[in-house]
């Protein structure tokens, strides 16, 4: 290196030579052309599959197809406000759509996170047997692709198919897991079981970066290892915590998949069952564009709010707890 | 003493059963699923919905197979080939995207920086199902709905990949291999090619292994955008014969052997992969 190393230092004196001026213009504009050059691809995808579809979504919510007078002339596209909207959220399907999906928001969440949590903390207390083979157990279920998490466990809801049913009918226990009040837990157990080791895999990775004095800190004060979990490693890992929340959160409200495959086999599961259902019921059974789109802009502004929620009062409890 | 030293073994004893146990329990609640997929694509169909199903008198393996790939003309392994197409290509292909965007983000100063990246950012957010429909919209406008690329543009734009990247290029890229590679006059994007990206190799594989597992899922854009079944992919073809199984049985056997068939890229991706994608999730996390 120091042997092809200029005069560098020359540069910085006011009275620079003009030729080491303009090198460095011309080092400048060489980056900035390698930093169009890297970013231009991921920025047409970002124009052209995020930005413009966000704006036509808005836009369109804002439009509808009118027919002038009885049916006859040309369809035209005419502004119509809000009329989307006051549709959307005075049609009792698409609010007990959104009810539906905070309900299963409020069930899956808080046992996602603890679940997840409490699973790592216990391999992460080191007394756990065969460590390595339980994690890889525990995550296998992400390599799943969501539609056939759902199938597999149709299947296992399904009388007749599941040795689950079999097994607890021997016992004279009879539960119709895709009746009224267990679709939306059986719907919850699949996502669980889908996700729980991923999330647990994270935070493990996160307790591991714990550094170990803090933890012998704690176990010299006499913490117990219980105490030691949850009030120290824990607090330790809320960044973590935080973020799978954040992400469970969004992916829950976009809920599509799992209803939809169990729609097939279901009566329980309308065609409107979660928003997401009702955007496309609204978009591609019943082509009614403008109330799909004002009913996707609702969810959006659902998700971000939510999202803003979860890292306002996470904040909040953060700056108490330095207090 | 040795009474002291007992009864304070005692619970430890008991608390190690008890954690065992529990992590026990959840470990058969994520493996018996999977085990019941692996052995009821061994059965026939009367034998699958037998009410002993754990005897393996009627092991019909191979003729599953064979029935599924059999099935509907060999449709299966169209939707395999498409899955296999749109994931492995569309992932390396985003991977690589995704990664020089965030690496521009770290290594580059330019006007208005954080609110692009904050645009990014926020990107991760808009849930699928709202850009389905204006996607749609735009895909017929141009003609290409209900083919390929309907599908494959759209999976290659992954946001979180561009925040990974930051990441990755803060932790793998020193600035000074830049500086000295500046010394040495060798161009910006040479550097990026030659120098930085066997670096950030560790990350473009993460980032990769993520959307190949997105992909792979993607269930609601090819359901909008395709007709054709003969361009699905394995979760949307398994999703028709599912509500096909409904009406005639004989599909059930070769659902479920295709969804076995399905779960194991994946799970070959990962186990290969494996170094690089838990150094990618605590990058990920702790940040």
């Amino acid at each position: 290196m120091t042997t092809t190393a200029p005069p560098a230092p020359a540069t910085r004196t006011p009275d620079a030579p003009v030729s080491a001026r303009r090198a460095r213009t011309r080092a400048r504009r060489r980056e900035h052309m390698a930093c169009g050059v890297l970013m231009t691809p991921f920025l047409i995808l970002l124009v052209a599959v995020f930005l413009i579809p966000v704006g036509t979504a808005v836009w369109l919510s804002f439009f509808s197809d009118d027919q002038p007078g009885l049916g006859f002339g040309p369809e035209r596209t005419v502004f119509v406000g809000l009329r989307s909207y006051t549709a959307v959220l005075t049609d009792p399907t698409f609010l007990g759509s959104l009810g539906t999906v905070v309900l299963y928001c409020l069930i899956y969440i808080p046992l996602m996170v603890l679940g997840a949590l409490a699973l790592a903390l216990l391999l992460d207390s080191g007394v756990v047997r065969l460590r390595a083979w339980a994690q890889l157990g525990l995550f296998l279920p992400h390599a799943v692709p969501g539609i056939i998490a759902a199938l597999i466990w149709l299947y296992l809801y399904t009388p007749g198919l599941s040795p689950v049913v079999d097994l607890l009918s021997k016992g004279d226990i009879t539960i119709d897991f895709l009746g009224v009040h267990t679709v939306l837990p059986s719907i919850v157990n699949i996502a669980l079981w889908s996700n729980l080791g991923y999330n647990m895999v994270i935070f493990y990775a996160a307790l591991q970066a714990v550094p170990r004095e803090v933890i012998e800190a704690a176990v010299v004060d006499g913490a117990g290892p219980v105490r030691t979990a949850l009030q120290v490693k824990a607090p330790l890992v809320r960044s973590s915590i935080v973020m799978v929340a954040m992400f469970t959160l969004i992916w829950a409200m976009q809920l599509f998949t799992e209803p939809m495959l169990l729609s097939q086999s279901s009566p329980m599961i309308n065609s409107r069952f979660s928003p997401s259902m009702y955007i496309y019921d609204a978009a591609f059974t019943r082509n009614n564009y403008g109330l799909a789109a004002a009913a996707s802009v609702i969810l959006l502004l659902c998700t971000v709010a939510l999202s803003y929620g979860v890292t306002r009062w996470t904040n909040r409890s953060q700056k108490e707890a330095a207090r | 003493m040795s009474a002291d030293t007992l009864t304070a073994h005692r619970p430890r004893l008991l608390g190690r059963t008890a954690v065992n146990t529990v992590v026990g329990i959840a470990v058969l609640y994520t493996l018996l699923p999977v085990l019941w997929l692996v052995l009821a694509a061994s059965k026939n169909r009367d034998a699958l919905f037998s009410s002993n199903f754990f005897s393996l008198t009627d092991f019909s393996f191979v003729q599953n197979l064979r029935d599924l790939f059999a099935m509907d003309g060999g449709l299966y392994g169209r939707w395999y080939t498409n899955s296999l197409l749109y994931a492995v290509l569309g992932a390396a292909i985003s991977a690589l995207v995704s990664v020089a965007c965030g690496y521009a983000f770290d290594k580059y100063r330019f006007a208005h920086k954080e609110k692009v990246f904050g645009l990014v950012l926020a990107a991760v957010m808009v849930p699928q199902t709202v850009l389905a429909l204006p996607l749609y919209l735009m895909a017929s406008a141009t003609g290409v709905v209900d083919t390929f690329w309907a599908v494959f543009i759209p999976v290659l734009f992954n946001p979180f990949g561009v925040y990974l990247g930051r990441i990755f290029s803060q932790g793998y890229v020193p600035d000074e291999v830049l500086e000295a590679a500046r010394m040495d006059g060798a161009g910006e994007l040479t550097t990026y090619f030659r120098v930085s990206l066997r670096m950030l190799g560790p990350g473009v594989v993460t980032v990769f292994l993520f959307q190949l597992t997105a992909i792979w899922n993607n269930f609601f854009l090819p359901m909008v955008m395709l007709s054709d079944q003969k361009l699905y992919p394995v979760s949307l073809g398994l999703y028709t014969w599912n509500s096909s199984a409904t009406v005639s049985p004989e599909y059930y056997p070769v659902v479920i052997m295709g969804s076995l068939l399905a779960v194991l890229p994946l799970i070959l991706a990962f186990m290969l992969l494996q170094r690089f994608w838990k150094s990618g999730l605590t990058a990920g996390s702790v940040k």
